[in-house]
């Protein structure tokens, strides 16, 4: 890199504040970052850390309270604090772009993307509409979208999720512009859409030359298409590096921190637990005298770190720009730690639980199209689940992985008892619950099976206390009916989900997420159940509090001997967490089997893909690159044949097309949905390599030569 | 889409032929009364048994029903009670006249709201929108026979430029429509600036805006071209329905001005008893109503390319 | 209540939490002045009573102008009307006449109306089609057509009002009261009643309803203005409540054709009635922004 050439953005001494009720709430603290030509930047850290802020700050957007209270933004040595409307408008889409973390919210739904993609060159150019019209086909094409004629002469409601999001960074793109800024762009996608995106954005500079500042709360992500990252914490960076100097010697208690709430490959529930780190993120007018980590650092000093403001400073010895901003950290050796939490022993499985044998769940739906009324076909049927086959021990934790439309929720309906099976049978405790509704099964029924759900924000009823809700479970299952050995129960469970005591006459709203996360989980176990079903419990969590949910959920598990059945996209976290996987997609069981088997080959090609799609946050990791063509097809308009036939790299003719493939079996625990024999897949190269921990680099890695 | 419409209409009769029914069973169930009614308090039950069996009226009640109904779409309603002329006779005129009304009012009123609310909604609490929120919150609050009494009270009474009844005997005068439109337009107007305000304001917030100002678009082609189609979907569908609202409201002002007009003939005849007028003007307003509503429907989904093309 | 446990825990009374919720109202001028508007109508209503009014009904002295002195010292500090009956004290015994019939109007159509938009819209299927359809069919008369038959038909009574109020609000409440059940049936504590077997009555009363009283109160405030204003048009069209009992909307009726020589006897009530109106709108447009906000 040349440092004599003038960087894109130079950011110095940033502070941003919103003016509120409350008064003046500082979002973002002494901000300084300079982008050079071509390079990308990542902005990690958790919500509320001020990184969104940050981006809408550089685009001059911030709302009618918010506003930049000193320091300078300067983009190509001109300050945009102190540019007028008109010079901001000109910049905006030629020379600085966006992207968005919901593309589908971020196109306008009632104009044709053609007239939206259009409109850029044709407002920062001299151009026509003709040459318009074929620049921004060109760069449909560019960002690998087929058909792009078509995609011009639709509306947004038209594409998928990940089409929309390859037009949004078309139109970013249109102007070439010297700067793109990305907000989340992959957190509203899929897992194997996501892959495709993240591989066009680490493209982009390479081929335009642009500068990018890609902002995101997961720290893989950033590690596969950044060059240099910014740890952000409660409005300020608390290290920043290049991402080899970052990732692999990180010196800050808190980025140290983060990798201990990932379930990297290393992690291991029983050997190497997650290490949540303690505390939540303190409100921006409440955050602490000195350092703002200090209440939840281990290595916190009274008298030190709560004393004058901390300033970033280098570290010696590791790259130039890698800085921290921590009084102690030559003193902290994190080398000394154990890389996780502390073990724990290993749970014994008991029997069988739960059997599903042949679960089919079918809807029908009534096709109101021209077409099928002339043809008198009118009732159609959407396979959501077709023959599902798998059991669960005591105490063991089964994964259903899969993407969206791949009918893991619906499953979960009909072992609730939400919904009635269509053909074949659910066994829980011995009895067939598959077509029995929830008001026809028995309190015993009911209260041995009970879920947690995915959705903090919604998980609990805003109108009633905490305690009530809980008491309620406890007394309609009728555990217990005596009002103040309910009470006594209801504090008991709130002390079993590390809550306070006077949590019990709060109300949700008064609550962060982890914290209703936590008492969601303490409703569900509180008429002792066999099963609990985990519907994506912490994917809506941040990092650091996921972590500390995922382990206190596995605790109570281990305390109880409860049957866990995990539904979740994130792989990563099934690894971690989980004994037995079982692979979903449209409906279909692809492939199950324990969760060494699932990641070693053979692979059923999906899975081969699923995996390699995971952003690991490890740079000594190694993967190897599977991106998966085309969308998901619908589930109300699947493939005859086997349903991933669509994208398989794998495909090996019409068989697949025309024919559902065996379940082939691989051993005992272990079949694979496939046309292709197992001999086949099990030649297939391991997708994910991790070194041994003797061949990993100890200490960052001599600095590159500099200037 | 064609399925649509089709829905729609079909819901459409199927309220037509209930609401009908429901005339006409509290109406014509009392064959007796009906007959009391046409020939006066003073007939005789004889007289009125004969009249019953002269008019058809002792087939049973879903045979009346089905020949009442089909002269109803055919435009006979019966014979006026009160006025003793075929009821259509006098509907069509009034119903034109109400016409007249309508028209001047809406050709105000559409633009002048839609214009206020966008004003409004562009910049969400602004002083332009603080203002005409309260302004139209204000005008709507008062009722119209309350506005209509003080318009009166200052412009007839007070100042004397404009004439207090509007029955428009010495033929046609856009003097004597001031008054009405301006009392309707009063109260009708807050109601789509406030609509429409909303949902500019809405749009205004959305992230597809917020795209469009960082695509550096300019500000006049963001609101023109971004904006406001997404923005006049809603206010279209209510000032459709505003017919609706239009039918209640036009009943006061045509009291309190006598204009001669829809409202005043059915109010008059909700007070005498004219029960074939009310049927016939009962039937009108609500397929009005109904047909609005349908109109409103299409219009949306024509509107809306997320529902036309899906 | 054990003794242990409840020692260290403390329970936030309800009352303090009525009053920080009424505390929030003063961020917005608007709502203040609106509730301002409506409670000095209601305190008026409630206090007609106890005030040293004229009898509203004795005749006394007609068209005494305003501020007008009778020659025994009874000051009509709004004038009288045409029969002499002193305005003030009419125009105050008619708040209390019309606030009274307006909130039982709009409490018995809530009453329905959320019923219906309860089970039509967390029971769906056949039910959601009947309730819906009964809805539409209501809602296809025009407001005030639907008032006018009903009235003309039962007869013009206090009751008579209600039950007409019940038949035109019930559809719309019910719609409303649809659309929240339909977004709030889809959250996750719904499925959690669900998964534990709650009865359907139960997640409906208990668990949807509570959480669907913020956008019920706005709406219950504008309803209750349109409600006041129905009465008075019904009044004004004679087919109100009956007289000789003071009401706006009559008084109007009455004075409008003496309008030439004896504005303040159509102006006062008109004034009244608009404010009243004005206030509910108000403290409405208030509340809304004030939800909106958190």
């Amino acid at each position: 890199m040349n440092n004599q050439e003038q960087p894109v953005l130079d950011i110095k001494d940033l502070c941003i504040s919103y003016y509120t009720r409350a008064g003046e709430i500082p979002a973002v603290v002494d901000f300084s970052l300079t982008v050079k030509p071509g390079e990308t930047i990542g902005i990690v850290g958790e919500s509320g850390c001020g990184k969104s802020t940050v981006a809408m700050a550089i685009m001059q957007h911030m709302g009618s309270n918010g506003g930049i209270k000193s320091g300078s933004i300067k983009f190509k040595g001109r300050d945009m604090t102190q540019m007028s409307d008109e010079e901001l408008r000109q910049l905006r889409g030629s020379e600085v772009s966006m992207i968005y973390q919901e593309p589908f919210a971020a196109l306008n739904p009632s104009l044709l993307l053609r007239e939206q993609l259009m409109e850029v060159p044709l407002t920062h150019e001299d151009i026509n509409r003709e040459q318009a019209y074929e620049r921004a086909r060109e760069m449909l094409a560019n960002v690998k979208l087929p058909d792009p004629d078509r995609i011009m002469n639709s509306y947004p409601h038209q594409l998928s999720g990940g089409q929309q999001q390859r037009v949004v960074i078309a139109m970013g793109l249109l102007s070439k512009p010297a700067l793109l800024l990305l907000d989340e762009p992959t957190t509203a996608l899929d897992v194997t859409v996501e892959a495709g995106i993240v591989k066009l954005i680490a493209d982009i500079s390479r081929k335009y030359g642009t500068s990018q500042i890609y902002i995101s709360h997961n720290l893989g992500l950033i590690l596969e298409t950044c060059d240099r990252v910014f740890v952000m914490y409660s409005g300020e960076v608390v290290e920043e590096g290049t991402i080899d100097s970052l990732f692999t010697w990180p010196r800050h208690p808190y980025t140290h921190g983060l990798f201990g709430c990932i379930p990297l490959p290393t992690a291991d529930k029983n050997a190497a637990p997650l290490k949540p780190i303690r505390g939540q993120l303190p409100l921006p007018h409440e955050r602490p005298q000195g350092c703002y980590f200090g209440p939840r650092c281990d290595h916190f000093q009274a008298g030190r770190c709560d004393g004058d403001k901390v300033d970033i400073e280098h570290v010696t010895g590791s790259a130039e720009d890698h800085m921290v901003r921590c009084l102690r950290w030559q003193e902290i050796d994190h080398t000394k730690e154990a890389p996780g939490g502390e073990a724990k022993e290993a749970m014994e499985l008991g029997g069988p639980v739960l059997e599903v044998n042949q679960m089919k769940k079918y809807y029908e739906v009534i096709d109101s199209s021209m077409k099928a009324l002339i043809s008198g076909d009118r009732v159609k049927y959407v396979k959501a689940n077709e023959e599902l086959n798998f059991n669960a021990r005591e105490g063991e934790t089964v994964a259903i992985v899969g993407e969206s439309g791949c009918g893991k929720s619906t499953f979960a309906k009909v072992l609730m008892g939400l919904e009635g099976g269509t053909d074949g049978e659910i066994k829980h405790d011995g009895k067939d619950v598959s077509e029995t509704l929830v008001r026809d099964r028995t309190d015993k029924q009911i209260s041995s099976l009970q879920m947690v759900f995915q959705n903090p924000s919604d998980t609990l009823n805003p109108s009633q206390t905490i305690g009530g809700q809980i008491s309620r479970v406890i007394k309609k299952f009728g555990v217990a009916s005596d009002k103040d050995e309910v009470f006594n129960m209801v504090m008991k469970l709130l002390d079993t989900v590390k809550l306070p005591r006077d949590f019990y006459y709060r109300r949700p709203r008064q609550l962060s997420g982890g914290q209703k996360q936590r008492i969601g989980i303490a409703r569900a176990f509180a008429g002792n159940p066999s099963t609990v079903i985990a519907d994506e419990p912490v994917s809506a969590l941040d990092v650091s509090v996921a972590a500390a949910v995922t382990e206190l959920l596995m605790d109570i598990q281990r305390e109880n001997k409860t049957t866990l059945l995990f539904i979740s996209h994130d792989l990563s976290v099934v690894r971690y967490l989980s004994d037995r996987i079982v692979v979903m997609y449209l409906g279909h069981i692809m492939e199950r089997g324990t969760t060494e088997e699932i990641f070693e080959p053979p692979y059923h090609p999906y899975t081969e893909a699923l995996l390699s799609a995971v952003p690991i946050a490890d740079p000594e990791v190694t993967k190897r690159e599977i991106l998966l063509e085309g969308n998901l097809p619908s589930v109300m308009n699947p493939p005859k044949g086997c349903p991933f036939c669509t994208r398989c790299p794998r495909r090996i003719g019409d068989i697949c097309d025309n024919e559902m493939p065996p379940e082939r079996q691989v051993t005992d625990t272990h079949r694979i949905k496939c046309h292709i024999p197992i001999e086949e897949l099990q030649k297939v190269e391991p997708v994910i390599h991790v070194p041994a921990p003797e061949e990993r680099l100890g200490k960052p890695e001599v600095p590159a030569s500099t200037h | 889409m064609l399925i649509l419409i089709l829905r729609r209409l079909g819901s459409m009769v199927l309220i037509m032929l209930v609401v009908s029914l429901i005339l006409f069973a509290i109406f014509e169930t009392d064959k007796l009364a009906v007959a009391g009614k046409v020939l006066g308090p003073y007939s005789s039950t004889e007289q009125r048994e004969i009249w019953l069996e002269e008019n058809g009226y002792n087939q049973p009640f879903f045979t009346r029903y089905v020949i009442w109904a089909g002269n109803a779409m055919r435009g006979d309603f019966g014979q006026s009670l009160q006025l003793k002329v075929p009821v259509s006779q006098v509907l069509w005129p009034r119903l034109a006249n109400t016409g007249i009304l309508a028209l001047c009012l809406f050709a105000i009123m559409i633009p002048l709201s839609l214009f206020m609310g966008v004003l409004a909604g562009m910049k969400e609490g602004s002083f332009q929108d603080r203002a005409i929120t309260v302004f139209s919150v204000l005008t709507t609050s008062i009722p119209e026979f309350a506005s209509a009494t003080l318009l009166t009270a200052v412009f007839v009474f007070g100042l004397g430029w404009l004439p207090g009844t509007s029955s428009m005997t010495a033929g046609f005068s856009f003097k004597e429509l001031v008054l009405p439109v301006l009392v309707l337009l009063l109260y009708d107007f807050g109601y789509i600036t406030r609509m429409t305000r909303a949902s500019m304001a809405e749009v205004m917030n959305s992230q597809y805006i917020r795209t469009a100002i960082l695509k550096g678009l300019p500000y006049q082609r963001v609101i023109m071209r971004h904006a406001l189609r997404n923005a006049l979907i809603a206010p279209f569908t209510v000032i459709v329905l505003q017919l609706n609202w239009l039918l209640s409201g036009v009943i006061v002002v045509e009291v309190f001005f006598a204009y001669k007009g829809f409202g005043k003939l059915l109010l008059d005849a909700a007070l005498f008893g004219d029960i074939f007028v009310i049927e016939a003007c009962t039937l009108v307003a609500v397929f009005v109503a109904v047909a609005s509503q349908f109109i409103s429907d299409i219009g949306y989904t024509y509107l809306n390319p997320r529902i036309r093309f899906s | 209540m054990s003794t242990t446990a409840a020692n260290t825990i403390e329970r936030p009374s309800a009352l303090s939490r009525f009053f920080r919720g009424l505390g929030l109202l003063r961020e917005s001028p608007i709502g203040m002045f609106g509730a301002a508007l409506v409670l000095f109508w209601v305190t008026m209503a409630i206090i007609a009573p106890i005030l040293p009014l004229l009898d509203p009904l004795a005749a006394i002295m007609p068209f005494q102008k305003i501020g007008a002195v009778a020659p025994d010292g009874t000051t009509f500090w709004l004038g009288t009307d045409d029969k002499g009956r002193d305005i003030l004290s009419r125009v105050i015994w008619g708040s209390q006449r019309v606030l009274v019939w307006a909130s039982l109007a709009t409490v018995v159509a809530y009453f329905f109306g959320m019923l219906m938009g309860v089970a039509a819209g967390y029971l769906g299927g056949w039910w959601d089609e009947v309730i819906s359809f009964i809805g539409n069919v209501l809602l296809s008369f025009p407001v005030m057509i639907l008032y006018i038959l009903i009235v003309s038909y039962l007869g013009a009574s206090g009751i008579n009002i209600v039950i007409a109020v019940t038949f035109a609000s019930a559809p719309g409440i019910m719609r409303i009261v649809r659309g929240l059940i339909l977004d709030l049936r889809t959250r996750d504590y719904i499925a959690a009643a669900q998964t534990r077997g709650e009865p359907a009555i139960r997640i409906m009363l208990v668990e949807l309803l509570p959480n669907a009283r913020g956008p019920l109160i706005v709406d219950a405030c504008l309803r209750l203005g349109y409600t006041v204003v129905a009465i008075a048009t019904l009044g004004f069209l004679g087919l109100g409540l009956p007289p000789p009992d003071p009401d706006w909307g009559l008084m109007i009726k009455e004075a409008v054709p003496l309008g030439s020589f004896a504005g303040h006897m159509m102006v006062i009530p008109a004034l009244a009635l608009s404010s009243l109106i004005l206030g509910f709108n108000l403290l409405a447009d208030g509340l809304r922004e004030i939800s909106l906000r958190d």
